[in-house]
Formats: structure tokens, sequence, C-alpha cells
């Protein structure tokens, strides 16, 4: 009896410690991932060093002179307007899935609009190549020029040859790409207002749009917030539909038809081309900045979120 | 009584205006989806062909060549990948979901499993060519199949996880009840109910890393012929996607909207699979 019992205890010991190191995997891969882009990307950190890193506008392989000014420019452009275009947007379905669609249509729209976040983005890639950014270029951009061109200041940001492969059908794909990812949190969220909150609204008199204004975004704003956020780091780290929109051009751009770079394009595109150490180790550091806002983005918005889940 | 009136016909105008725009950004979201699968579909089945799945690749402008290489490459990676990161993320699951439920180690990497889950996927390709790559020399499907894994894993963790808490603990009592040790309970008992989640958990996970280019491109590389020896570079359908449609020719083009179009079907069946599983299981 107590041979079985010893041997019974020790399969279970085993047992435990072996999903034990499966689940502590996680920590040593992070860690890990983080110290090797570091060890990597020392050369390109003790020639250039942060702040000259950060704010070098040049990006020249041939001479050997690396700054991430422009690729972080073209990253965080087009986040922040895929964010400014997608957040309205993903909170008007929110609000259609919560409150106007018919109950047994629920979960089938639910499901259509996850399916975007399903698909690939290379897919998204494809189609922003052969079909949108074509489509821009041709109609929806040179519509755009004739109405705001002639404005003062905002023309500015109209000018130069629209074709169509450039930042706005980048935002453009990119706030397609994310809308799905707020619409769900918010839809979480707001599903989640407590009923008498939203009866007592109703109960003085508050129109629908009023109870979704005043009872229940007040009620789900953290979980607005972390979902932007989780977006906003999903946009940081979008690769391949962007590589194929967005043309890969190391400049400030000013106008929003002017090509464009990011960190992950870069990456991308010259990653395997990188000839040098220092240029290989420079687009290591690359990784590393993107890795660290990612990192910091995302842990923010758990902390976000974990808050409005205690309070509930 | 008057100006009261006209305030609330003022309110409710607002409402429907409101209202009215919430609709139509449903319609919009669904008008993407309709679009881009459309478009998919329309340009995907104009280039399916027997040949895009027996052929092997020709050079371009000869006509006839297909995907055969890529498909199989894509195959052999994302088996290797499914090997390492299933056991691997369900064993973790586990442990977070029992043994470790109540520790502070176990939740810190839940949460952690969460942040990774949103790392961009190209970083974990410049991880694996720093750890992998770069030591060995040359590009190696195992390597493709590796950054792959360290995608799904996480999923898979969170997923085990989630499943098995849904479990009722008086089942596992019952068990104790018995005698039996904790890791029978869990083998016998936990697993079997959280069986179809924890499976559905693998199903979303690989149409996760099903269309995954970016981790791909600098560590299982791309070629143009058929092989199955994952120690060296291996052709993939997404890396071959993105090559023949950033190429000058017609006939890669049309190739990469086939190719396009069978990885979109693929994920799509999968997920609204895993979904309706879901949905049979846990709403009844």
């Amino acid at each position: 009896m107590s041979v079985t019992m010893k041997r019974e205890q020790w399969l279970d010991k085993s047992f435990c410690a072996i999903t034990f190191g499966a689940a502590f995997l996680v920590l040593v891969i992070i860690v890990s991932i983080f110290i090797s882009l570091f060890q990597e990307s020392l050369l390109a950190i003790e020639t250039f060093g942060f702040f000259d890193f950060v704010t070098g506008t040049q990006w020249d392989p041939v001479r050997e002179i690396f700054g991430a000014a422009t690729t972080l420019y073209g990253t965080l452009v087009t986040t922040l307007l895929a964010l400014i275009m997608a957040v309205p947007v993903a909170m008007g379905i929110a609000i259609f899935i919560t409150e106007l669609c018919p109950a047994f249509l629920r979960p089938i729209f639910g499901t259509a609009i996850e399916l975007l976040a399903a698909i690939p983005s290379i897919i998204y890639g494809m189609w922003g190549l052969f079909t949108f950014a074509p489509l821009m270029g041709e109609y929806v951009e040179p519509v755009l020029q004739n109405i705001f061109e002639p404005i003062p200041i905002i023309g500015h940001l109209f000018t130069g040859v629209p074709l169509g492969i450039d930042i706005l059908t980048t935002s453009i794909v990119l706030s397609i790409m994310i809308i799905p990812f707020i619409a769900s949190i918010v839809r979480d969220t707001f599903t989640q207002t407590p009923l008498q909150l939203k009866e007592s609204a109703y109960g003085i008199g508050a129109t629908r749009w009023e109870v979704v204004k005043d009872v229940m975004i007040p009620h789900a704003k953290t979980g607005i917030l972390g979902s932007i956020i989780i977006a906003m780091g999903r946009a940081l780290g979008e690769t391949m539909a962007v590589a194929f929109v967005l043309g890969n051009k190391h400049s400030i751009a000013t106008s929003l038809f002017d090509a464009s770079a990011t960190i992950t394009v870069t990456l991308a595109n010259e990653f395997t081309e990188a000839d040098s150490d220092l240029y290989l180790s420079s687009l290591f550091y690359l990784a590393l900045i993107l890795l660290g806002m990612n990192f910091l983005l995302l842990a923010l918005a758990k902390t976000f979120l974990a808050h409005k889940r205690n309070k509930v | 009584m008057y100006t009261a009136k006209k305030e609330f016909k003022k309110r409710q105008i607002v409402n429907y205006i409101a209202l009215f725009i919430a609709c139509a950004a449903a319609a919009l979201g669904l008008f993407w989806l309709v679009f881009i699968l459309a478009d998919v579909v329309r340009h995907g089945m104009a280039s399916l062909s027997p040949e895009l799945f027996l052929n092997e690749a020709v050079p371009p402008g000869m006509g006839g060549g297909g995907l055969k290489h890529a498909f199989i490459g894509q195959l052999l990676i994302t088996l290797v990948a499914l090997i390492i990161g299933i056991p691997l993320g369900v064993l973790g699951g586990t442990y977070l979901a029992e043994y470790g439920r109540n520790s502070a180690l176990g939740r810190f990497i839940s949460t952690l499993s969460d942040i990774m889950i949103s790392v961009p996927s190209i970083v974990i390709g410049t991880f694996v060519y720093a750890v992998f790559v770069k030591p060995i020399g040359h590009f190696s499907g195992y390597a493709g199949a590796l950054a792959l894994a360290i995608i799904m894993v996480p999923v898979v963790l969170r997923t085990t996880e989630e499943m098995i808490l849904l479990v009722p603990w008086e089942l596992r009592e019952a068990a104790f009840a018995l005698g039996a040790p904790y890791y029978k309970v869990i083998l016998q008992v936990v697993y079997r109910g959280a069986a179809t989640g924890i499976f559905t958990g693998v199903l979303l996970a690989i149409a996760r890393i099903a269309g995954e280019t970016a981790p791909l491109l600098f560590t299982s590389f791309n070629n143009m012929f058929l092989t199955t020896n994952m120690n060296e570079s291996m052709p993939s359908l997404t890396v071959t996607i993105y090559q023949y449609a950033m190429g000058p020719y017609d006939d890669w083009h049309t190739m990469a909207w086939g190719a396009s179009f069978i990885i979109t079907m693929f994920i799509l069946v999968v997920t609204v699979m895993g979904r309706l599983i879901i949905h049979w299981k846990y709403k009844n």
C-alpha cells in the first residue's frame, strides 16, 4: 500500500514539475527575447546611443549611418491615424451589437466582425496592394485633394501625387484590422453595465442614446481605454499589410499622400539584406525598440482592464 | 410646457441621429469584410487549377507552374510547430489552472502570456534569427516552425487555462474522495471535462499561425523548389505570396491570389468551426 502511495506521490510531483516547466517556459522565452535582442543591438547602441538613434533622421546603409526617427515617425503616424479612424467605427459597432441588433443576429454579427481579425495580414496586404490602393489612387485621393488642398494649413496634408501607395491608404487598412479588437472588448464592457443603472436612466426618461452616452460609456471607460491601447499595440506591430501598401521610403513625410516606412516594414525588407554587422545590429535595435513600446503598452492595457475587472 | 415638448423633440432627433450613426458603423464593418472576402474569392477562383497544387515553380512567363513546393513546405512547418507548441501550451495552461491556481507566479505568467500574444510576430522572427539561424549559419525550416510555436504557445496556454477553470471544482473533489492523486484527477477527470474547450483553443491557434508571414521571413526564408529537408531554407505559402505579389510577373500575381484564397478559406473555416463548437458546448 505504502509503496503504491509513494509511487503515486512521486508521479504527482513529476507531473506538477512538468506542467510548471511548461508554464515557466513562457517567462524564460520573454526574458530571452529581451536579452538576445539587447545583445544583438549592443553594437548599434554603443555606436549611436539611445537619444541620437531615436532622433537620427538618416538611414544610410552605404555610409553606415542609422537613425530610427523616420521609421519611428512612420510607425507612430500610421498607428495614430488608424486609431482616429477605427475608434469611432468600433464604438458604433459595439453600440449596435449591444443596443440595436436583434438578439438572434447578435452572435452572427459579432462573429462576422471578429472574422475581420481572423483574416491574416498578408491577405489585407494583397487586397490593399491590388484592389484598395488603386481605388484610392484613382478615385478617392484626387477628390480629397481637390477639396482640401486649397484650404490653408491642412492643405499641406493633401499635397503630392496621389498614387494610392501612401500613409492614408495604410492607415485605413490598419484601421480595418484593429476595429474588431476595440469593438469586441468595448462590447464586453458594455454588456457588463449593471441593468439597474440603465433602467433607472430609462426610468427618468432618458433616450437610448442618452443611456449609452451618460451611463454605458462612463461605466465602460477603462475598458474602452484598455481596448484602444491593445489596438495601438496591434497597429504598431503590424507588418505584412503595411509592407504592401506603405512604399518603404525612409523620410519624414508631411503629406498623407507620401510613401513612408515603419519599423516593421524596414525589418521585413532589409533584415535578410543587411550586409554589415552595424546594419544588422541597427535593425535589431529597431526590433528592440518596437518590442519595448509594445510591451509597455500592453502592460498598461492589462492594468486598465484588470482594474475594471476588480471593480465589478 | 411648449418648450419642454420642443426640448423632448430635439433629444429624440439627437437620439435617432446617434443610433443611425451606430448602424452605419456596423454596416461599414460588414462592408469591409464582404469587400475583402469577395475580392479574395473573385481573384482566387480565377486562379484555381489543378496545376496550382500539382506543379512546382517554373521560371516566370513559361506558364503551368504551381505552388506544390509551398503547400508542402507550409504543411511541414506548421506540423512541426504544432508538435512543439500544443504540448507546451496545454501543460503550461494546466499548471496555471491547477497546481498554480493560487500562486502569484502563476498569475504573473498568465498575465505575461496575454502580453506575449500581442508581441509583434516579426519581433519573434528576429529573436529566432538571433538564437537559431545565426548560430547554425543558414536558414532552416525548423527555425520557422520554432517561431510559429513560440507564437502559438501563449494562445494555447491561455485558452487551456480558461477552459480548465470552467470545469467545476466539485468534480475534482469527487475524484479526490475516491483517493485519486491530483495528477490522475487532472488526466482523467479535468482533461475529459475540458477536452472540447482545449481542442477549440488548438484550432484557433492553428488558424492564428497558418497566416503568419513575418516570423518566417528570416527563419525558414523561402525557395522555389520542393524540399522535405527541414534543416535548410523552406518555402511557405505566405512568404511565397509576399514574394510573388511584389514581383513583376502576372502569372506570379495569379498564383499569389490562388494561395491567398486557399489560406483565407482554411482560416475562416477553422475559425468558424471553433466558434460553433464553443457555442454548442457552452451555451447549453
